[in-house]
C-alpha cells in the first residue's frame, strides 16, 4: 500500500519554481530518501506533504488524505522531525512530550506507556526530567523524534535528521530510526544531502533544482553510473582528457586536477590501461560508484561542490546583514 | 468547536506552564513595577497631592501599577509568538492539528492567566507597602484584569502574526508600550496635561483599561475618562476596551491564517 502518493507537485514562489513537479510514491513500512543538495527543493517538498505549505499545483494523498481538502487527518496521521530543532528549551522532555500528546488528544494512560516505551528506547527516560536547554544537539534530535512518534503515526518525516550532528551521534541516530522501522512498520519520509546517509534508504529519489532525475534503489542507482569509478592524475589533464575521449570512447569528467571516468569491470581494464597509455601517469584509483558518483553523473556535478557554493553563498549574505 | 476550545487550553497550558517553570521572567515582571513605584513615589509624590487634593500619591499610583504589570505582561506574551517562530516551536504547533484560532486565543488566555498570578502579587505586596484593599476591590479588579490582559494580548498577537525576527522587538517596545503607558495616566493624572496630551490619551485604549481600574481602588469620584462631556464609569471603560479586544484579536487571526 502507498502511504504516500504524490501527482505533478508544484510549489512557486513569486517567479522562483522551487519544485518543478514532482511524481512518487512512498510504500508502507519503506524508508524512502530524498537526496540532494540544500535548495534542491527537499524541505518545500516536506512542507507541502505535511500541510505546512500549500501546493501551487499538482496533488498529494498521505495516508489517504488529500493534504489540502484534508489537511487535519494528516497531520494527524503524520510525525515530523524537522531541520531545526522545534523544542520548547524552557520546558522539560517529559513536558515538551506531554504537550505533544495534548495536542493530539492522546488519551493520558496510553501516552504514559507511549512516553516510557519511546524515551527507553532513544535512551532519554533517565534526563525526562531536564530542561531542553542542558540537552546536547543529538539528545534534542533524539527527543524529536521520541516526540514524532508519540501519537503513533503510520509514517515519519525526518528533514536533515542529522543535519550538524557529529559522525558517532550521526550513526547512533541511525540505529535507532532503523530499529524504529523495524518494530513500527513505520513509513519514513526522509530528505538528505549526506551521501552516506542516503544508503540507508530503501529507495531514494535524487532531487536537483525541483526535479527528480532519478529514482531507485541505491544498488540499482549505482549500477546505473555504469562500471566502476577511475580517478587519475595526469602530467598533462588537457591531453589526457582528449585521449580518453577520442581513443578509448570513454567520457571522462575534469574536476579538482584529477579525472574521472567509469569502464566496466575496472580491474580488467587497469594493466592494459596503465601500459599504453601515451600521458605520463601520476596516480591512478579505482572504487565502486557510490552515491556522490551518481549525482554527479546525473547533474555533472558534485553535491560537494555545491556545498561549498551554497556556504560561500550564506556567508555573503550574512556579511550584508551586518554580522 | 470542541477543537477550537481544546486548542485553547493546550496552548494557555502551555503558556502558563512556561511562565511558572521561569523564574527569572517572574521575577522581574514585578521587580520594575516596584522600582517605579518607589521612584516615581519619591518623585511625584508631593507635586500629586497639590494637584489632586486629599489623594495620597501612592493610593493613585498603586492601580496604575498593577495596569502597567498587566500590560507588559500581556503584550509581551503575544508578541512571544515571534520567539515561538524563531526557536522553532512555532512549527510543531502549526503541524498539529490544533485550530488556529484556537492557537491564538489560548494565547491571550494564557496571557491572562499570567497576568492574573502577576496582579496576585501586586496585590498580596499592597498592604506591606501601605495600600488599603478590601476583599470587594480585588474580586473587583478580577474581571478587569481579564479583559484588558485579552485585549492586550491580542495587540501583541496582531504585532507578532507577520513579525519574522526579534530585531522589530526593540522598536516595538519603544514605540507601542512604552508610549502606551505613559499616555495612559498610569503615573499622573491627565486631566490638566496639554491638549495634545490629553488627547493622545483618550485614543489610547489603556486609559479607559487603567481608569477602570482605578475607580475600582479608589471609588469613582477621583477618577473617570471625559469623553465628549460624558464621563465613563467602570462598565462603560470595561466594554470598550474589551471591544477594541476584540477587534484586534479578530485580526491577529486573519494575519496570522492568511500567511500559515
Amino acid at each position: 500500500m502507498e502511504v504516500i502518493k504524490s501527482r505533478n507537485l508544484v510549489k512557486r514562489f513569486g517567479k522562483l519554481e522551487a519544485v518543478k513537479g514532482v511524481s512518487f510514491g512512498v510504500q508502507e513500512g519503506e524508508i524512502f530518501g530524498f537526496l540532494g543538495p540544500n535548495g534542491a527543493g527537499k524541505t518545500t517538498t516536506i512542507n507541502m506533504l505535511c500541510t505546512l505549505l500549500a501546493p501551487t499545483a499538482g496533488e498529494a494523498i498521505v495516508n489517504g488524505f488529500n493534504v489540502v481538502k484534508e489537511r487535519d487527518q494528516v497531520r494527524r496521521s503524520i510525525g515530523l522531525v524537522f531541520q531545526e530543532p522545534a523544542l520548547d528549551d524552557y520546558l522539560t522532555a517529559e513536558q515538551n512530550l506531554r504537550f505533544h500528546a495534548y495536542a493530539y488528544s492522546i488519551p493520558k494512560a496510553a501516552m504514559k506507556l507511549r512516553m516510557k516505551e519511546l524515551l527507553e528506547m532513544l535512551e532519554l527516560w533517565d534526563r525526562r526530567k531536564e530542561k531542553i536547554d542542558t540537552y546536547s544537539g543529538g539528545m534534542k534530535r533524539r527527543l524529536e523524534i521520541a516526540r514524532g512518534l508519540l501519537h503513533h503515526p503510520k509514517v515519519l518525516f525526518l528533514d536533515e535528521p542529522t543535519l550538524g550532528l557529529d559522525p558517532q551521534t550521526r550513526s547512533r541516530i541511525w540505529n535507532h530510526i532503523r530499529e524504529l522501522r523495524k518494530r513500527e512498520n513505520l513509513a519514513i519520509f526522509m530528505t538528505t544531502h549526506y551521501m552516506d546517509e542516503a544508503e540507508n534508504c530503501d529507495r531514494i529519489a535524487v532531487i536537483d533544482y525541483g526535479e527528480i532525475v532519478a529514482l531507485d534503489t541505491p544498488d540499482k542507482l549505482k549500477d546505473a553510473v555504469g562500471g566502476d569509478v577511475i580517478t587519475i592524475k595526469t602530467e598533462d589533464n588537457e591531453k589526457a582528457v582528449r585521449l580518453l575521449k577520442d581513443q578509448y570512447n570513454l567520457q571522462p569528467n575534469q574536476e579538482n586536477g584529477a579525472i574521472r571516468f567509469t569502464v566496466l569491470h575496472g580491474e580488467e581494464f587497469l594493466p592494459g590501461f596503465v601500459s599504453g597509455f601515451p600521458v605520463r601517469l601520476i596516480s591512478i584509483g579505482l572504487h565502486r560508484p557510490t552515491l556522490e558518483d551518481v549525482f554527479l553523473k546525473l547533474t555533472g556535478r558534485a553535491i560537494r561542490e555545491q556545498e561549498a557554493d551554497q556556504m560561500q553563498h550564506l556567508k555573503r549574505r550574512m556579511r550584508m546583514r551586518g554580522h | 468547536m470542541k477543537n477550537f476550545l481544546h486548542s485553547m487550553w493546550v496552548i494557555a497550558y502551555r503558556e502558563l506552564l512556561r511562565f511558572v517553570q521561569d523564574r527569572p521572567r517572574m521575577f522581574s515582571s514585578f521587580t520594575m513595577p516596584i522600582l517605579f513605584l518607589i521612584i516615581f513615589g519619591a518623585g511625584f509624590g508631593k507635586l500629586i497631592g497639590q494637584m489632586m487634593p486629599g489623594v495620597d500619591y501612592l493610593q493613585f499610583m498603586y492601580p496604575g501599577i498593577v495596569a502597567m504589570t498587566v500590560l507588559m505582561t500581556s503584550v509581551m506574551s503575544g508578541v512571544s509568538i515571534v520567539w515561538d517562530r524563531e526557536f522553532g516551536f512555532l512549527k510543531e504547533v502549526l503541524v498539529s492539528p490544533l485550530n488556529r484560532g484556537g492557537i491564538l486565543l489560548g494565547k491571550a488566555t494564557g496571557a491572562a492567566g499570567i497576568a492574573i498570578m502577576q496582579a496576585a502579587i501586586m496585590l498580596v505586596i499592597a498592604p506591606i507597602v501601605g495600600v488599603s484593599l478590601s476583599w470587594g476591590t480585588v474580586l473587583g479588579l478580577i474581571p478587569l484584569i481579564i479583559i484588558l490582559s485579552i485585549s492586550l494580548s491580542a495587540l501583541g498577537l496582531l504585532i507578532g502574526a507577520r513579525m519574522r525576527s526579534q530585531q522589530g522587538f526593540q522598536l516595538i517596545m519603544q514605540l507601542v508600550i512604552f508610549p502606551m503607558m505613559f499616555l495612559s495616566g498610569i503615573f499622573f493624572p491627565l486631566t490638566g496635561a496639554a491638549t495634545w496630551l490629553e488627547v493622545l490619551s483618550k485614543i489610547n485604549p489603556v486609559t479607559y483599561g487603567i481608569d477602570a481600574i482605578r475607580q475600582v481602588f479608589l471609588g469613582s469620584e477621583v477618577a473617570g475618562v471625559t469623553i465628549f462631556g460624558h464621563t465613563m464609569g467602570v462598565v462603560e471603560s470595561a466594554l470598550l476596551v474589551l471591544g477594541v479586544g476584540i477587534v484586534l484579536l479578530i485580526g491577529a487571526i486573519w494575519s496570522f491564517n492568511k500567511q500559515e
